[in-house]
């Protein structure tokens, strides 16, 4: 089989057992892999209405065709489930080399079921799987549990674990992988911690077979020139990393300040991309075959590891009012180790600032540093305690929305179905906002990244305040992102490269025939079964919104001043691009013209 | 203006606008300069008196508002100058 590994690994943890099961082959192509194949299994195997936490809902580690391939980035795994942070599907992406290692063996995914009765790891060594005891494990950091399970495993295994965090259950635990790459967002580190399994190690000894070697190193030839060529991923993102947007957002006036309350922060500068290349950066990182290497490794005083990344340098600097770059990286490094989504463990102290300066949240339950915006100390010792659980943090581990909730001022998390919002103030991107409202895992950046084209001028240029065309371009934007995830490649590409691109990709390793049309068409498809997951969990267009404040309060401040987000104006011709009524839902032509449903 | 090296404040005329350097685009030349324009001066004239290549500039804000190299600067203007960057 090529691209593909054409085996499905199941494991069932109550049961101690595993399987081997053969991949749908036709299935696969049709929703690609990864995200895409990976939502459909899920919605064919849980009720949608399950408790995520619950021994019913399953883990399916996915990887794409892509991933394991001599493809540019094609390294990535996906985390699919339903979150027990939103209640939505949740597809959380992640490098490093974990992905391609599962596929060399010999598995396109793993479907975790059920609970183990005690703390369990699996061992995967190609064919031999095992279901270990991992009581010595629990309770441990990521990097610790991985050195351990480096000893005791394979040589030259590969880890991915939960920290503290996903074993306490924290709606906000991410699953990380080679130390310091996070399939960060929705909770789905819970989901694994609820399942009593502590990780997963992985070796493997065989290849990824390509359709049409000879088409893909041309191909191949084609994408690397303009990668290397392309501005932002030839020499942005390898110089700086992410965290270059941080002057560029702020800038336009739209780089959240204090939980949101305005969108200018005066000391950008001290905390952006420029800086952190100049005082803390140790090394760049890449993942698994990728010619760009956005990641970072830095230093500061007895504390070292990966990142931060933008949306991290932001969610613990600007959204909590501080400057101090130093802190920031510990915060980072704190997340990684306890296993917990930096943007949302971020944006979550930043709520939790805000309820304390308002008055809602009293001295004498907060058994820490005051939650004062600006203050360095606080978001340092509150990600520790968020991660252990420990006293108030175990409040700041439910995320932000639970956390607002529970002083009875939900309007204050700056959250999308509950998914803590990213870096980004949609009241200064219009079509970025429309994205937020509709994605389908809730408040996200990465699902149809609008910033592309209305700050970088990615393919062309939009004017941020314009409704016009906004939403055809969210739904093209959503749907090619699809295809990118669901191949197993990382989004970061898309900067440089397009839909022909990846249908050529695709078509040179798995011998299909798609071409950027009907790839988009696939996109489209993945999108849609995603929503139904969704509408049948009971998320329906009533939480397609954006929180109040963003939608009432006018920035008060900088270049976008004056402005609100007009989702109200957007919304409607949103559902008329995808196809769907004007509630939100896909109709059954639109359904059948997708081949989701026949008839 | 030419490839003539200026001492600070560059430029010379009357008008004042304060210009952000990005990135790559801050070696040699500092983070933030104030350039003193002639009235009707537009973003190419600072790139000019700067130094920096057209195409080395991907986007270009006038006080945080997306502008084009022949626009009008004005008392008072903050001109933001990046190289390509992306990231998310
Ligand atoms: S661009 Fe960055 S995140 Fe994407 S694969 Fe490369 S190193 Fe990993």
């Amino acid at each position: 089989m090529y691209g593909y590994k054409g085996k499905i690994l199941r494991v069932n943890l109550k049961e101690k057992t595993t399987k081997v099961e053969e991949l749908d082959l036709e299935k696969a192509r049709k929703y690609i892999g990864g995200r895409g194949l990976s939502s459909k299994i899920l919605s064919e195997e849980i009720d949608p209405k399950v408790d995520p936490l619950s021994p019913e809902n399953k883990l399916i580690l996915t990887t794409g065709p892509l991933t394991g391939t001599p493809t540019p980035t094609g390294g990535r795994y996906m985390a699919v489930t339903k979150s027990p942070l939103t209640g939505a599907v949740a597809c959380s992406n992640s490098g490093g080399h974990w992905g391609a290692e599962l596929k060399f063996a010999g598995y396109d995914a793993i479907i975790v079921e059920d609970k183990a009765d005690s703390p369990v790891y699996i061992n995967i060594e190609d064919d031999r799987v095992e279901i270990r005891d991992a009581s010595h494990l629990w309770g441990k950091v990521v990097s610790e549990t991985t050195k351990i399970l480096e000893e005791e495993c394979a040589e030259k295994v590969k880890v991915l674990t939960i920290g503290p965090a996903g074993e306490n259950l924290s709606k906000i635990a991410s699953i990380m992988n080679d130390v310091d790459r996070a399939a960060g967002r929705s909770g789905v580190g819970a989901v694994m911690g609820s399942k009593n399994l502590k990780a997963i190690a992985v070796k493997g000894s065989s290849k990824v077979d390509v359709y049409d070697p000879d088409k893909l190193k041309e191909v191949f030839s084609k994408c690397m020139k303009k990668i290397k060529e392309n501005g932002v991923t030839g020499e942005g993102l390898p110089t700086y990393g992410t965290a270059v947007l941080v002057n560029i957002i702020n800038e336009n006036g739209i780089f959240p300040t204090n939980n949101f309350q305005t969108a200018y922060f005066e000391k950008a500068d001290d905390i952006s991309g420029e800086t952190l290349a100049e005082k803390y950066l140790v090394k760049r990182e890449a993942c698994y075959r990728c010619p760009i290497g956005c990641g970072r490794y830095c230093k500061v005083d007895d504390i070292e590891g990966g990142g931060p990344e933008y949306e991290t340098v932001w969610a613990f600097g600007a959204d909590c009012g501080v400057s101090d770059l130093e802190a920031i990286i510990k915060a980072n490094f704190w997340c990684n180790e306890m296993g917990l989504d930096t943007i949302s463990a971020g944006a979550t102290i930043a709520t939790a600032m805000e309820l304390y300066e308002k008055g809602y949240i009293k001295d004498d339950e907060l058994d820490g540093i005051p939650l004062k915006f600006g203050n360095a100390e606080a978001i340092i010792e509150w990600t520790k305690k968020m991660g252990r659980a420990e006293g108030f943090g175990a409040k700041l581990a439910e995320g932000a929305y639970r956390l607002a909730d529970m002083y009875g001022a939900p309007e204050l998390s700056m959250t999308v179905k509950k998914l803590e919002l990213p870096a980004y103030d949609p009241r200064g991107v219009q079509g970025h906002g429309l994205q937020y409202a509709t994605a389908n895992r809730g408040g996200c950046h990465v699902r149809g990244y609008l910033i592309s084209p209305e700050i970088l001028g990615l393919p062309e240029k939009l004017d941020r305040f314009s409704l016009e065309g906004k939403a055809q371009w969210v739904k093209i934007f959503q749907d090619l992102t699809a295809v990118i995830d669901s191949l197993g490649l990382c989004l970061f590409t898309s900067f440089a490269l397009n839909a022909e691109d990846y249908s050529q990709l695709f078509n040179a390793v798995c011998g299909t025939e798609y071409t950027a049309e009907t790839i988009l068409e696939a996109g489209e498809r993945i999108w849609n079964i995603e929503k139904i997951f969704n509408l049948k969990a009971g998320i329906d267009s009533s939480q397609d919104k954006l929180p109040k404040r963003l939608l009432e309060e006018p920035i008060p401040e900088g270049p976008s001043k004056g402005w609100v987000h007009k989702l109200e104006d957007l919304l409607p011709k949103y559902y008329e691009v995808r196809g769907w009524d004007e509630n939100g839902v896909p109709t059954e032509d639109r359904l059948k013209e997708l081949k989701i449903i026949t008839g | 203006m030419g490839k003539k090296v200026y001492n600070l404040p560059l430029g010379g005329g009357s008008m004042k606008v304060k210009v952000k350097l990005f990135t790559t685009l801050r070696e040699g030349r500092g983070k933030e300069l104030m350039v003193e324009l002639e009235e009707g001066d537009t973003p190419q004239k600072v790139i000019d008196i700067l130094n920096i290549k057209k195409e080395d500039v991907a986007i270009l804000l006038i006080n945080g508002r997306s502008a084009e190299f022949d626009a009008k600067l004005a008392e008072g203007d903050v001109l933001s100058l990046f190289p390509p960057v992306g990231g998310g």
